[in-house]
């Protein structure tokens, strides 16, 4: 099994000097956004991103065309790069933001073409200040050559991008959230409908809001036109897509393939195994929102559809691996307090909910469990996500508290045993 | 008002980057914490007259985000990552080692105001885990003798730049990524080492 390179060729041919521009236009960088202002149309641009069927990177796996179809008539359209990365397991966009800034603001000068966009975010967590600097320096690299800013390339075209940080909130990934951050208020996602930013976004104008992976793709798109980039993968899965590999592994890292082969294949060819030859225990296949797999699932191809159709997602693409000493107790209780501090507050069931699971679940895995604990998780579970059902439902404003329901799911369905296993039999005095 | 010229004169530059004033409140509180390691009472008054809302407005904005301090940091934020790819790797080691050398419990700043001790959720090292971030730069790989001696580093030298590079390649180990260029830039402050904060600066 090998690796595809589309989005970190250049990082990879060009490992000193990859965020740089001279390093960046002597491999052809804006080359593609010159001539796609100068000769080409913003149908034509939507168009190849239609026939390429991307989908979107960020988790949902939104086709892109599609997206950008919805996109309203009004004077004022923003574009939002969600650069809020913080599922856990997952770190591909750190990778672009660090290693190739350009190609990001290549992706988003074609992009604003495409839609008449003047003015552009790139929203990046709070955390990845090194990320956000070198992005930054690239940004005002862009604009002394002209790249940004007025009459770009001579085309008419203007853009203005600002770099925004986030200041530690996991929901602001969630879009609506991200946009009320932007907009300076507690980042809490909106109440639907409306549903789509594209028709009421960023001060409730229409806003696209994409991944840094998908626009980050959009040079290659538009270089080597939508149907090549359809050839790659599989249907449904087109393209290349950037897998962060962590957990038990020999060689943990981003690693960028076409989508269609086994977890199994991925983790033995490009992972390099599992440390000391160990079993895999389980597996989340999409990132800490994500139900696990079990080590005897190895063989599910790592496509949307695939992953889908055995009840999990693939999400941002974090694939993390558990071998057979993890204690899956603790691992989802790693899991649940991750949500349990996440939560914003808004929803009853997921503020209350994920604060007694993380208490219930930290008992349970101190040995200090009460016999009608697994029930009472479950109960917990089913006021969160009535029915435990995958796609799960919702009591909540958006799937946050649904996303703690998972690992514990998880646990009752495929390693109940090990939970029932810490549970005192008799009654502690 | 009680930020000085230079401060005003940034955070107006700040606010002109944006469609509207108020979004302008993220930099702004992170340029505040850059002054008082912390959004002090008055920083929220300046802020909410600059952006034109009330304090108790920006209150409910900077109380909602964990990087917004509450409480003066110590020099040192030491933000241990305990989510799912650290903790299966030994984070709670690395947790304990911390606490023991700095004798801090979680959110707790010691009397010196040296080191601010936190557990926090995913800081994207997964493939690096366990990882850590020092004033939100971070180090990957780590061990429990290489988080002590880091600890020691910092205590002894305290260094006022924090740059990722320089720990990585004397307290770390297997990275997320290979980093591959050499970079000397880093931070000035217990806040992100950002340009738009004049919060960043190169070793010479």
């Amino acid at each position: 099994m090998k690796e595809t390179l589309l989005l970190t060729k250049h990082m990879r041919e060009n490992p000193e000097d990859s965020h740089l521009i001279d390093s960046y236009e002597k491999n052809g960088g804006y080359e593609t956004a010159r001539k796609t202002l100068i000769n080409g149309s913003p149908e034509n641009v939507l168009e190849e991103i239609k026939v390429s069927n991307i989908r979107g990177r960020g988790g949902a796996g939104f086709p892109t065309g599609v997206k950008w179809g919805f996109l309203a008539e009004n004077e004022d359209r923003y574009l939002v790069i969600n650069a809020d990365e913080s599922e856990p397991g997952t770190f591909k966009d750190r990778i672009l933001l660090e290693r190739d800034p350009h190609q990001l603001i290549e992706g988003i000068i074609i992009t604003c073409f495409a839609a008449n966009i003047e003015n552009a975010f790139i929203y990046i967590r709070g955390e990845y200040a090194k990320p956000a600097r070198r992005v930054q320096d690239a940004v005002d690299q862009a604009y002394q050559k002209g790249y940004l800013g007025k009459n770009i390339f001579n085309s008419e075209m203007n853009l203005d991008l600002v770099v925004h940080l986030g200041a530690g909130a996991y929901i602001c990934g969630e879009e609506t959230a991200l946009l009320n951050s932007l907009e300076g208020r507690r980042g809490e996602p909106r109440l639907k409908p409306p549903y789509f930013p594209a028709v009421k976004g960023l001060y409730m104008k229409p806003t696209l809001v994409n991944n840094v992976e998908t626009i980050s793709s959009v040079p290659w798109i538009m270089e080597n036109t939508g149907k090549e980039y359809n050839k790659l993968g599989v249907e449904g899965s087109t393209g290349t897509r950037i897998f962060s590999l962590s957990g038990h592994v020999n060689n943990p890292g981003n690693y960028e393939i076409e989508m269609g082969s086994s977890f199994g294949e991925f983790v033995e060819s490009l992972g390099n195994g599992i440390r000391n030859n160990k079993k895999v225990k389980a597996y989340i296949p999409g990132g800490a929102s994500a139900p696990w797999f079990r080590g005897d699932q190895l063989d599910i191809k790592m496509t949307i559809d695939d992953v889908a159709n055995n009840n999990s997602m693939l999400g941002s693409g974090a694939v993390v691996m558990m071998d057979e000493d993890t204690n899956l107790v603790n691992a989802a209780k790693s899991i649940v307090s991750f949500f349990a501090h996440e939560s914003c507050g808004q929803c009853t069931p997921c503020r209350e909910g994920t604060t007694w699971l993380e208490m219930i679940l930290d008992r349970v895995a101190s040995g200090r469990g009460r016999a009608s604990d697994i029930d009472l998780l479950l109960d917990v579970c089913d006021n969160i996500s009535p029915g435990l059902s995958w796609p799960p439902k919702m009591t909540t404003i958006c799937p946050l508290g649904p996303s703690a329901v998972s690992p514990i799911t998880s646990l009752m369905n495929d390693f109940r045993e090990e939970v029932e296993s810490l549970i005192p039999t008799k009654v502690l005095l | 008002m009680s930020w000085n010229d230079s401060m005003i004169k940034q955070a107006k530059k700040i606010i002109k980057m944006y469609p509207q004033k108020r979004s302008a409140i993220g930099p702004l509180l992170h340029l505040a914490q850059s002054k008082d390691g912390y959004i002090s009472d008055d920083s929220t008054a300046v802020i909410s007259e600059l952006v034109g809302i009330t304090e108790v407005q920006v209150k409910s904005v900077s109380t909602f985000y964990s990087m917004y301090k509450q409480e003066p940091t110590g020099k040192y934020l030491l933000s241990v990552c305990k989510s799912i790819s650290c903790e299966i790797n030994n984070s709670k080691e690395i947790i304990d080692v911390v606490k023991d050398f700095t004798g801090l419990n979680n959110n707790e700043t010691d009397e010196n105001d040296l080191f601010t001790f936190e557990a926090v959720e995913c800081i994207g090292a997964c493939g690096g885990a366990p990882a850590m971030q020092i004033n939100y730069e971070t180090v990957e790989g780590l061990s429990s003798e290489n988080t002590i001696k880091l600890c020691e580093w910092l205590k002894k030298e305290q260094p006022d730049v924090i740059i990722a590079e320089e720990m990585q390649d004397n307290f770390g180990g297997t990275k997320s990524f290979d980093w591959a260029i050499k970079d000397q830039s880093g931070t000035t402050g217990s806040v992100p080492g950002f340009q738009t904060f004049n919060t960043t600066k190169e070793k010479k």
